[in-house]
């Protein structure tokens, strides 16, 4: 068990981590999200040993991770992967073997380990190839291997597929899987792909401002954001501000641009309140045939369709609210929706989300 | 023109006959350079990775009067070691002056910043990232300088070859302190020195031309070191 007490970073009088606190599970897929320079990197090369907290303390197992006698241990009982691929000016071979001639195994030793890590990363046959001259997934396979060789209980990775194409990006993701799975071995990764976080994670934490503002089960973060700020972070498309008419049948019916939307829980009348929906929990139909039991229903037009792939946001305006709604590329076809039709949306209670201004503390 | 193509003339004519006087000069040139060459090697790879991954006050200025010093005169480092080395001298016991050791001395004085300088440019332009996979892995302090130094080995082999070029080149530390005795401190450079002011073109020429051999020879070779 990691237990991160209280860490708090300053470079030249710049403070990159205000006080992170979590506690991570043996053996779990840890994933710390949140946009770029909150110091996600600064965490993790603390927990590596490569950097020293200006106060705060790390516990493995119990023991403080710094104390001079023992650093060196937990040192090697970790590993970390960084962003940019690393290849030492040496063989493919050489690279893999770095971490066991440390550790001061055998020539026999190694050579049966490293043929085994090539196989598992599916570069047999590359043993005498310079790493330098690999493809960028191909030197971060690699990176993985040099790291997971040694056999360390606790796996570091800073945004390992920030610079890959997919490919190389899903043959890493199933190494992680596969290494977690396997070997037992707790992951800790940042990452600021949202997706590659709900794939692999068993728990995520959101760090913004130097601090995580919000930890808990994939879900959890990811259908119940603690702020708006979070809430825009993680891609729930619509963020709306509005103020609690009045509560009826355990519901708060708040109002937001002069339309009614109601809410599960009951809130103090007049309190102004940030409510988040995701567009992929709203319905939108087309003509009369309304069949919906849905609390929430609002009429509209179609102001515009922003094509993503295969999936479209399209947005509704009704009056001065504006909604964002996940549809197919084929439904777009069939219905033919584009800008000007009207159209009704619907959408449950449960499915807006109230949240605060700011996080509440008991998420940290 | 005549005189240039008489000197490349006498030079081969020379190399061919393996003149003994010549072969001599060579050999002592090279026992010299070698030396000084190893023993700057052995001081300034470490000097330079201590300096590199030590953190001190005045480092910075420590390194820019290391690089200052790669423009050393060598006829002051001649007079320096003079100095030292002369009977009155505080090295007078080791009676070094006008000896081949006191020329290897010399020359160990003067490429040892050349040596430590480019050492602390290559470990220093090495990716940070590297630095940090190293101690990530768990080096100890040992294996995390053996790891960068393979890791810059290419630019330390540029140090050491430009170490050597300067070492086999000088003549101002040699004259000084070894004197030019013939049979005993007599290298290629002070040779010469002392045939272009005799007068003595073609033989000196020649021997220039044996000098750039042997350095490209040497060139050659690390260079052939390095590309495998």
């Amino acid at each position: 068990m990691i237990k991160i007490e209280q860490i708090k970073k300053e470079f030249e009088g710049k403070e990159v981590l205000t006080g992170v606190s979590e506690t991570i599970q043996k053996g779990e897929i840890f994933a710390i999200i949140g946009p770029s320079g909150q110091g996600k990197t600064t965490l993790l090369r603390i927990l590596n040993l490569l950097e020293t907290p200006s106060s705060g303390q790390i516990l493995v197992d119990g023991e403080r991770i710094r104390d001079a006698t023992n650093s060196s241990h937990f040192r090697r009982r970790m590993g970390m992967v960084f962003q940019s691929p690393v290849a030492f000016r040496d063989s493919v071979y050489n690279n893999i073997a770095l971490g066991l001639r440390y550790r001061g195994f055998s020539k026999e030793e190694i050579h049966e380990k490293v043929t085994q890590k090539l196989k598992e990363i599916g570069l047999s046959g590359y043993e005498k190839r310079k790493a330098t001259t690999l493809s960028g997934g191909e030197k971060q396979r690699v990176s993985l291997a040099r790291v997971m060789i040694t056999g360390p209980d606790i796996l570091i990775l800073d945004e390992p597929t920030a610079n890959l194409d997919p490919v190389s990006t899903e043959v890493i993701e199933t190494l992680i899987q596969h290494y977690n799975k396997k070997l037992g071995t707790t992951v800790i990764l940042s990452t600021h792909d949202l997706m590659q976080g709900q794939r692999l994670a068993s728990r995520v934490a959101v760090m913004m401002d130097g601090r995580f503002i919000q930890s808990g089960s994939v879900f959890d973060v990811f259908t119940r954001p603690c702020s708006a700020e979070v809430a825009k972070f993680i891609g729930v498309g619509n963020i709306l501000k509005g103020s609690v008419a009045r509560n009826e049948w355990g519901m708060a019916v708040i109002r937001v641009h002069g339309v009614d939307i109601h809410a599960i829980g009951e809130l103090p009348v007049g309190s102004v309140v940030n409510i988040a929906i995701r567009p992929e929990e709203i319905m939108l139909h087309t003509g009369a045939d309304l069949n919906t039991s849905a609390r929430n229903i609002i009429n509209g037009t179609i102001e515009s369709v922003r094509p993503f792939g295969i999936i479209s946001l399209i947005n509704v305006v009704s009056g001065e609210l504006a909604l964002s709604v996940q549809v197919t590329w084929q439904s777009i076809r069939e219905l033919d929706l584009k800008s000007g039709v009207p159209v009704t949306l619907s959408f449950k209670a449960p499915a807006v989300h109230i949240m605060p201004d700011e996080c509440p503390h008991e998420n940290i | 023109m005549n005189d240039l193509l008489t000197g490349i003339e006498t030079a081969f004519h020379l190399i061919l006959a393996v003149d003994p006087q010549v072969f001599d000069i060579a050999i002592r040139t090279l026992q010299i350079t070698f030396s000084s060459v190893l023993i700057s090697t052995i001081i300034a790879i470490p000097l330079g990775s201590a300096i590199t991954f030590r953190e001190f006050p005045g480092k910075k200025t420590l390194i820019s009067l290391i690089q200052t010093l790669y423009a050393l005169p060598t006829v002051i480092v001649g007079l320096l070691c003079y100095m030292l080395l002369s009977r009155s001298g505080p090295l007078g016991d080791l009676k070094w002056l006008f000896t081949p050791n006191g020329m290897i001395f010399g020359q160990t004085i003067l490429i040892i910043p050349i040596m430590a300088g480019l050492t602390i440019a290559a470990l220093q332009a090495i990716d940070p990232i590297i630095t940090d996979t190293i101690k990530s892995l768990g080096a100890t302090r040992l294996q995390f300088l053996k790891s960068h130094l393979k890791e810059a080995r290419f630019a330390i082999m540029a140090a050491i070859i430009v170490g050597f070029s300067r070492a086999i080149s000088e003549v101002g530390t040699a004259i000084m302190i070894g004197g030019n005795i013939k049979g005993h401190t007599r290298v290629l450079t002070t040779a010469i020195s002392l045939q272009t002011s005799m007068g003595n073109f073609n033989l000196s020429l020649a021997l220039g031309i044996i000098l750039l051999a042997i350095a490209l020879i040497i060139n050659l070779g690390m260079g052939f070191v390095q590309n495998r």
